[in-house]
C-alpha cells in the first residue's frame, strides 16, 4: 500500500466566467519512506498539488488516498484533523509566531491535536525536537532573536510535533543562503533515513531536488518526467 | 475542560503578545463600564436623595382618622366620631413592621397669647415627639424637643413654628418664655426649622406643638373639631377645673381620699380619645403594605366583625407618592440609558480592534489552520480573546467607576449610593459585549481558507 496515492486529479479554478485548469489529470504514487522533490515553474501547478497533497485543498476530481484514507472527499473540518494528525508543513517564510518563544511555537500545534497529551508531555516531546533540531540552548528565545536557519529549524520541529507520516516542505530554503540551506536539507534527509520520514520538497530549483531520491517534475499541469535522482 | 482551558491559554497568550493593543482595548471598556457604575452610584444616589427630599414633604405619611358619625341620616364628616386612642398609636407603632414613626395628634384652635401679642395658629397639635420624626422635622431652629416624659406628665411645654415665633416674639428669642393658650401658661422650649408652605399652600411654620396630654387635659377637653375660638374661651374658665390661672381658687370641695381608699375605689377609666395619628411608613414602596397592617390591626383592636364599616380611615399622599415612584423611574430608565450608550461605544470599540486583529494575524491564523485547527477553534480562541478584553475591563471598569464616585463624593459632595445590581450588571454585560462584538470577527476568522491566508501579505 502507498502512503499517497493520487488518481488522476483535476483542479480547476474559476475565475469570474473564466475556468483556468491548473491540475490537469495527476496520477502519483509515493511510499512510505521517499524523499520526494517535487519541482516545477512558477505556474506549473506544483504549488496546487501541493495544496492538494496537503490536504489545504480538494481536488475538483480525481482520488486521492493518503494512508489508506479517502481524502479527496472530506470536509474542511475533516481534512483540519488530517492536516493535525499526519502531515507537516514547513513554508519557505518560516510562518513562526512572533513575540512567542520557540519553545511554544513548536508546542502549538499540539493545542489543536485530538490525542489529548498533558501540557507537561507537550512540552517534553517539543523539547526533545528542538533538542534534535540542534536549538536546545535557544528554547526560550523568540523568532526576532533567532537566525533564518534557527527559525526554520524551529519551524521543523513544530512540523514533527504532531509526530506525522508525512512532512511537506514549500521552498524551505528559499529565504535561506546557501550554506544553511544545505543544513537544513541535509536535516531533511537525515530525517528520512533515521526515521523513515516521507518527506516532500516542493521547489523550483534543481540544485535542490538533488538531495532528493525521487523528483517529480511537473509542467503546466501534467507531470513530465517522474525519476529517481542520486541522492548525495 | 483540557480543551478550554488550552485555548484559554492561548488566547492570553495572544493578549500578551500585545500588551499595548490589548490595554488600549480593554481602556474602551473600562470607561464603559465605569461610567456604567459611576453613572449608577451616583445616579442611585441622587435618586434617594430626591426621594428623601420628597418624603420629607410627607410623601410617605398617613394619616388615621376616626370614622364618620352619622345620626338620622346625617353623617357628620370625616373624623366625627371618638374611636382613636393613644394607645392604638403605640400599637400600630410595635405592631406594624412597615411603619417607621407614628405619633398621636390632639387638635386644639385659640388663641396664644405673649404680652401684648396674641396669634391665633394654623395649628395647635398635642402629640408626642414623634410627630418631628413622621414629618422628617427633626432639626430645631433653636431649643430642643420635649419628652416621652413631658408626654406623661402632661408639661406645659411647647415648641413654636416660625411663623408662630414671629408673631408673637418678633426679634425677641422665644425661648423659656411663657406663653398662654386658652389662659394656660406654655413655657417655649424650643423652636422648629423652617418647613414652609406644604402642597395646598398652607402654612406649616404656623404651628404650636404641645405634649398631647397637656393639650388634651388642660387645653382642649374635646375634640377640636366642633370647638370654635370664642366657645373656647367663654367655657374655659367654668368647665376646665384643671385650669391654674388662680391657684387659690380652687378649693376643694371633697375630702381628700387617703391612698388606701383610693386603692380599694378605682376610678373608672376615662376612653381618652386623639383626633387622627399620623404615621410614616418605612419607605414610600411600603405604603400599601403599611396601610394592609394598619387596617387589620385596627380592625383587631377595635373589635370590629367581618363586614362591619371601618370605623376609622387611613389617608396616604397618593399624589406625591406618585411623583416619588413616577421620579425613581424616571432616573432609573435614565441611568439605563446612559450606561447603554457607554457599552455600546465600548463594545463597538473591542470589535474594531478585533477586526483589525484578525486582518493583521491573517497569517498566523493560516498557519494555524494548516497545522490542523478547525474553523471553531480559530472562533473560540478569538471569542475568548475578546471575552478576556471585556472582562477585565469589566473589573477594571468597576474599580475605576467606584474610584469616581467615590471622588465624587469626596470632593463635591454627592451622594452616591453603591449598587451591588449595577457591578453584577457590569460584570454580565461585560461579557456579553465581549461575545457579541467579537463574534463577528472572530467567525470572520474562522471562515479563512487557510491557503489564502497564508499567502496573505
Amino acid at each position: 500500500m502507498h502512503l499517497i496515492e493520487l488518481q488522476d486529479i483535476f483542479k480547476t479554478y474559476h475565475l469570474g466566467e473564466v475556468d483556468v485548469p491548473v491540475l490537469k489529470g495527476i496520477t502519483l504514487n509515493v511510499d512510505q519512506g521517499e524523499l520526494v522533490a517535487l519541482m516545477g515553474a512558477s505556474g506549473s501547478g506544483k504549488s496546487t498539488l501541493m495544496n492538494i497533497l496537503g490536504c489545504l485543498d480538494h481536488p475538483s476530481s480525481g482520488k486521492y488516498w493518503l494512508d489508506g484514507e479517502e481524502v479527496s472527499g472530506l470536509s474542511t473540518d475533516g481534512r483540519a484533523l488530517i492536516r493535525n494528525r499526519k502531515i507537516g508543513f514547513v513554508f519557505q517564510g518560516f510562518n513562526l509566531l512572533p513575540r512567542t518563544s520557540a519553545l511554544e511555537n513548536v508546542v502549538m500545534p499540539l493545542n489543536y491535536s485530538s490525542e489529548n497529551l498533558t501540557e507537561r508531555a507537550g512540552r517534553q516531546r517539543a523539547t526533545e525536537l528542538l533538542e534534535r533540531v540542534g536549538l536546545g540552548d535557544r528554547m526560550h528565545h523568540e523568532p526576532s532573536q533567532l537566525s533564518g536557519g534557527q527559525q526554520q529549524r524551529v519551524a521543523i520541529a513544530r512540523a514533527l510535533v504532531n509526530r506525522p507520516r508525512l512532512l511537506f516542505a514549500d521552498e524551505p530554503t528559499g529565504n535561506l543562503d546557501s550554506k544553511t540551506s544545505k543544513e537544513i536539507l541535509l536535516m531533511f534527509q537525515r530525517l528520512n533515513q533515521e526515521e523513515g520520514l516521507t518527506v516532500i520538497l516542493v521547489t523550483h530549483d534543481g540544485s535542490i531536488a538533488q538531495y532528493a531520491r525521487r523528483t517529480v517534475r511537473i509542467s503546466d499541469g501534467l507531470i513530465v518526467a517522474d525519476a529517481a535522482g542520486d541522492a548525495s | 475542560m483540557s480543551k478550554l482551558y488550552r485555548t484559554f491559554r492561548m488566547a492570553l497568550h495572544a493578549l500578551r503578545r500585545n500588551v499595548m493593543r490589548a490595554i488600549l482595548t480593554t481602556l474602551g471598556i473600562i470607561i464603559g463600564i465605569a461610567a456604567v457604575i459611576a453613572m449608577m452610584e451616583i445616579g442611585s444616589g441622587s435618586s434617594s436623595a430626591i426621594q428623601g427630599t420628597i418624603a420629607s414633604m410627607g410623601a410617605n405619611n398617613l394619616l388615621i382618622m376616626p370614622g364618620t358619625a352619622a345620626s338620622g341620616g346625617i353623617s357628620m364628616g370625616a373624623g366625627s366620631t371618638m374611636t382613636l386612642s393613644p394607645q392604638d398609636c403605640e400599637a400600630v407603632l410595635r405592631e406594624c413592621s412597615a411603619v417607621r414613626a407614628a405619633a398621636p395628634i390632639v387638635r386644639a384652635r385659640t388663641q396664644v397669647v405673649y404680652g401684648n401679642r396674641n396669634w391665633v395658629p394654623m395649628y395647635i397639635y398635642g402629640t408626642t415627639p414623634d410627630l418631628l420624626a413622621v414629618r422628617e422635622w427633626t432639626e430645631l431652629a433653636a431649643g430642643e424637643v420635649f419628652s416621652d416624659r413631658d408626654v406623661r406628665n402632661g408639661s406645659k411645654v411647647c415648641l413654636l413654628g416660625q411663623t408662630v415665633a414671629r408673631n408673637l416674639f418678633a426679634d425677641e428669642s422665644p425661648l423659656g418664655k411663657e406663653l398662654r393658650i386658652k389662659n394656660v401658661a406654655f413655657t417655649v422650649i424650643g423652636v422648629l426649622s423652617s418647613k414652609g408652605a406644604n402642597m395646598m399652600g398652607m402654612d406649616q411654620d404656623d404651628i404650636v406643638l404641645a405634649p398631647w396630654t397637656t393639650i388634651k387635659y388642660r387645653v382642649s377637653g374635646s375634640s377640636a373639631t366642633t370647638a370654635n375660638q370664642s366657645a373656647a374661651s367663654a367655657g374655659a374658665a367654668q368647665v376646665n377645673s384643671l385650669n391654674q390661672l388662680y391657684p387659690s381658687s380652687a378649693t376643694s370641695l371633697y375630702p381628700v381620699p387617703s391612698s388606701t381608699q383610693a386603692a380599694d375605689t378605682p376610678l373608672p377609666v376615662r376612653f381618652t380619645n386623639v383626633d387622627q395619628i399620623y404615621a410614616a411608613a418605612q419607605t414610600s414602596a411600603e405604603i400599601p403594605v403599611a396601610i394592609a397592617q394598619i387596617t387589620a390591626l385596627l380592625h383587631e383592636r377595635h373589635h370590629l366583625r367581618e363586614g362591619e364599616p371601618d370605623d376609622f380611615s387611613i389617608r396616604d399622599m397618593t399624589e406625591m407618592t406618585k411623583a416619588v415612584t413616577s421620579i425613581a423611574d424616571l432616573m432609573t430608565k435614565l441611568l439605563l440609558v446612559v450606561a447603554l450608550i457607554s457599552l455600546v461605544v465600548g463594545g463597538v470599540g473591542i470589535m474594531n480592534i478585533m477586526l483589525v486583529s484578525v486582518t493583521e494575524r491573517t497569517h498566523e491564523i493560516g498557519l494555524r489552520m494548516a497545522v490542523g485547527a478547525r474553523g471553531r477553534d480559530i472562533l473560540r480562541q478569538f471569542l475568548f480573546e475578546a471575552v478576556i478584553l471585556c472582562l477585565a475591563g469589566g473589573v477594571f471598569g468597576i474599580l475605576f467607576g467606584r474610584l469616581c464616585s467615590f471622588l465624587v463624593t469626596k470632593f463635591l459632595h454627592w451622594p452616591t449610593l453603591t449598587s451591588v445590581t449595577a457591578i453584577i450588571a457590569a460584570v454580565v454585560v461585560s461579557a456579553s459585549v465581549g461575545i457579541i462584538f467579537g463574534f463577528y470577527p472572530a467567525w470572520k476568522a474562522s471562515r479563512l481558507d487557510p491557503i489564502e491566508a497564508l499567502r496573505y501579505e
